[in-house]
């Protein structure tokens, strides 16, 4: 790496480390009903949507109230963007008059942007109208981000709280998530991008000359391009906070529309990780142990540092084909050098490997580089940060739950070794807990190697495969892996707008959603019924650095024994042939 | 459950006008009235005539321009109306056919220039819109232009230090020149 290319790093590193504490207590004040500085002004309007929605705001639910109440959101947000598509022809804002959308297709998308997934199947610019953007995905980016973090705020209560049958009110928690939390930050954000270059408005696609002509596939001469336009920057904005990350446009954060500048860049890979990371600090002051946070924290950026480390080495040695073509790939002053297939100019190799890695860390799944187009071995990290199970960082909410789950996990394990019932965070883990952490372990996996499985066999899913070879089975793989742990980002040329993969993806992302978040409340209904324990002798702390190793050791191990096999055959067979 | 409907029915409807209109619409409020120029796409003006977006590229195939990233876009190259990156693997034959093809087409427009070719000129840009290449391809055509347009070498360098931005802040970024508009300025030449 580039001595620019660790400042850039280690900048990134710091302001995201930094936020951390600040925004995290923030949100934490947030979650325990405190006074937050934003009071006067959402104040009222919270206590409108509880009163004209008829929520009891100080009324708490037990887990299972809780999640069908949580269920029951998501299902009637998915048939509203469902219905979006399938009508939008006949809906205004929709300057371009684009068509009323497949049923295949609009299931696959409702289901993707209700999930927190944001696969897309589709390319924004030639689908979606700009109502279907804004009232549909964007809101979904929204509440669906709030629905996560909802879900482990009443883990946290769970683990907080002392013979309690209850463990929170769903319907608060994800209105405060989305009023306190999310719109602000939005706001802010989305402004700083239209600064940058980010379009943000209501017209028609614009139609500019060109300087000369071009020709386009079957040979007739293209004097003009039409330039997508649409009310961005918003949306924007909420992808890349939320851990959505499903793009305006087809390329995603790619397009120079969406993502112009090293600003811009900046600010939207910050977006990433922020919350996920702050989530952390705001787990420890909720705990009322900050430690705790710091610990779960320094677990994730360590495996995310060595891991990143991967991508930029392997993206920057470039393609050994290239060279011997007489082609320069050396970094230098006057180029970033390295793989710039499906790279722009503007963020180089560096900026694109840190956007890979923090997208895959956490569920994001925006891109700034095509994946499809990275190294072997570039490629392998994305996808296995994918395959962790999303808890390096991972979705807002659902990344910290499901790394408190691998740190139950941790303590079960370490609990083994000595022959002591395990406990963690005063809490004792018993056979139940065990068997819901369970499931939060195995159900993504099980979706990813099954989904896999199913299509390499099935004559429709292999039809769709893009690149020759090992490649191909990669493209299908990360397919399954994007969509079995709700991350979004793709190794885009598979075709995957089609009845098979609309629907086996579809489904994909619903299990996984699903089959964690409804564990993951049982989990911390069980766990708020419990008495507390004091610590003994005996006791495992978890706010070591002993833990931090023992919580990566279980993360790293439950992900390489599960998927270095399937692995063995994409990117690391393709390795081996490219640099033979 | 039914408790749950009402909740989960008005909460959405209420959420779906605060983000889903209020939130978009004040963006665009104050993008249109401080931001006018970047929110409505960057388009440059030459004479009062659009010359194209500042950040979307164009196809340049004359040897008398500079030329920008391969663009995979469809149709025509540069499409910016349906965005799209190759998605070609690095393995892929199919890769080394276009790469051969571009660095066959660049050799064939300028037989003298023995220099490595810089990876930026041969393949294709993420959004196949890339604005920009590395100043190292810029470098690598300056010699063409000049002998081509009948200009020193001196005052194409120029021209393209003019349209080179560092990266920002001094440290963000990577430093890129703009082929749209370099190429603009070669014809505003006399």
């Amino acid at each position: 790496m580039t001595s620019n290319g660790f400042l850039q790093l280690a900048f990134y590193l710091v302001v995201l480390i930094a936020l951390a504490k600040p925004l995290g207590s923030y949100m934490a004040r947030v979650y325990e009903g405190q006074s937050t500085g934003l009071d006067r002004v959402l104040g009222p309007l919270e206590r409108l949507i509880y009163r004209l929605s008829g929520v009891q705001a100080k009324t708490e639910m037990n887990w299972k109230v809780y999640s069908v109440a949580m269920l029951l959101f998501n299902f009637i947000g998915l048939l509203v963007v469902y219905l979006l598509q399938r009508l939008q022809g006949g809906l205004p804002l929709n300057p371009q008059h684009l068509p009323n959308i497949s049923a295949d297709s609009s299931f696959n998308t409702a289901v993707s942007f209700a999930t927190n997934t944001n696969w897309q199947g589709y390319g924004g610019e030639t689908t979606m109208s700009y109502l279907t953007q804004m009232v549909g995905l964007s809101v979904q980016n929204f509440v669906s981000a709030a629905a996560g973090m909802a879900t482990l705020v009443a883990l946290i209560r769970g683990l907080t709280r002392r013979s309690a049958q209850t463990i929170g009110n769903f319907w608060v928690d994800m209105v405060r998530s989305t009023l306190y939390i999310l719109l602000p930050l939005s706001l802010i954000l989305a402004l700083v991008l239209v600064s940058q270059g980010v379009v943000q408005t209501f017209s028609a696609y614009q139609e500019v000359p060109l300087v000369t002509a071009t020709q386009d596939a079957n040979g007739n001469a293209v004097t003009t391009q039409v330039l997508a336009l649409g009310p961005a920057a918003s949306q924007v904005a909420i992808k890349q906070l939320g851990t959505n990350g499903g793009g305006f446009f087809n390329v995603n954060s790619a397009h120079p529309f969406e993502n112009p500048t090293p600003l811009s860049n900046f600010v939207e890979l910050l977006a990433i990780l922020l919350i996920p990371a702050a989530l952390c600090y705001t787990f420890g002051k909720m705990v009322g142990d900050t430690r705790q946070g710091w610990a779960v924290l320094a677990a994730m950026t360590l495996i995310w540092v060595v891991l990143l480390g991967a991508v930029v080495w392997a993206e920057q040695s470039g393609n050994p084909a290239l060279t011997k073509l007489g082609i320069d790939q050396v970094a230098s002053v006057q180029q970033p050098g390295g793989n710039m297939e499906g790279k722009e100019t503007r963020f180089g190799i560096v900026n694109s490997a840190i956007w890979a890695a923090a997208t895959t860390a956490a569920s994001n799944g925006s891109v700034n580089a095509m994946h499809d187009s990275f190294t072997p071995l570039g490629g392998f990290v994305p996808m296995w940060l994918i395959q962790l199970g999303e808890v390096v960082f991972g979705g807002v909410g659902s990344g910290l739950y499901g790394m408190l789950v691998f740190a139950i996990i941790a303590v079960f394990v370490a609990g083994l070794m000595v022959g002591r019932t395990p406990e963690y965070l005063g809490k004792k883990i018993e056979a139940y807990e065990m068997k819901m952490a369970s499931l939060v372990i195995l159900v993504p996996p099980a979706i990813v190697l099954l989904g896999t499985a199913l299509a390499v066999i099935e004559p429709a899913g292999k039809a769709t495969i893009y690149n020759p070879g090992a490649h191909g089975f990669s493209e299908v793989l990360y397919a399954f892996s994007s969509a079995g742990n709700n991350n979004g980002s793709a190794f885009a040329g598979l075709g995957a707008n089609n009845p098979f993969y609309n629907l086996s993806l579809g489904f994909a992302m619903l299990f996984a959603r699903y089959w964690l978040a409804i564990p993951t409340l049982a989990l911390a209904g069980s766990l708020a019924r419990k008495k507390l324990v004091p610590a003994g002798p005996g006791t495992l702390p978890t706010h070591t650095p002993l833990f931090v190793a023992l919580l990566i050791g279980v993360v790293i191990l439950v992900g390489a024994l599960t998927f270095i096999p399937a692995l063995a055959l994409g990117p690391i067979v393709e390795h081996l042939q490219m640099i033979q | 459950m039914t408790a749950q409907l009402r909740p989960a029915i008005v909460s959405l409807l209420l959420l779906t006008i605060l983000t889903g209109l209020v939130y978009p619409l004040a963006v665009t409020g104050i993008a249109q009235v401080a931001f006018p120029y970047q929110a409505n796409g960057s388009v440059m003006m030459s004479n009062g005539q659009k010359v194209g977006s500042a950040l979307i590229g164009q196809d340049f195939s004359d040897p008398r321009y500079f030329w920008g990233r391969l663009s995979a876009t469809g149709p025509a190259p540069y499409n910016a109306a349906a965005s799209s990156g190759s998605n070609l693997g690095p393995t892929n034959p199919a890769l080394l056919k276009a790469v051969q093809a571009r660095v066959d087409a660049l050799r064939a427009a300028d037989p003298t220039n023995k220099a490595l070719i810089p990876v930026n000129l041969v393949t294709a840009s993420a959004s196949g819109l890339d604005p920009q290449i590395s100043p190292a391809a810029a470098e690598y055509q300056v010699a063409r232009i000049a002998q081509l347009r009948n200009m020193s070498v001196d005052q194409v360098r120029q021209l393209v230090a003019k349209n080179t931005a560092g990266r920002q802040f001094d440290f963000l970024g990577e430093p890129r020149v703009n082929v749209l508009s370099l190429n603009l300025a070669l014809d505003q030449v006399k």
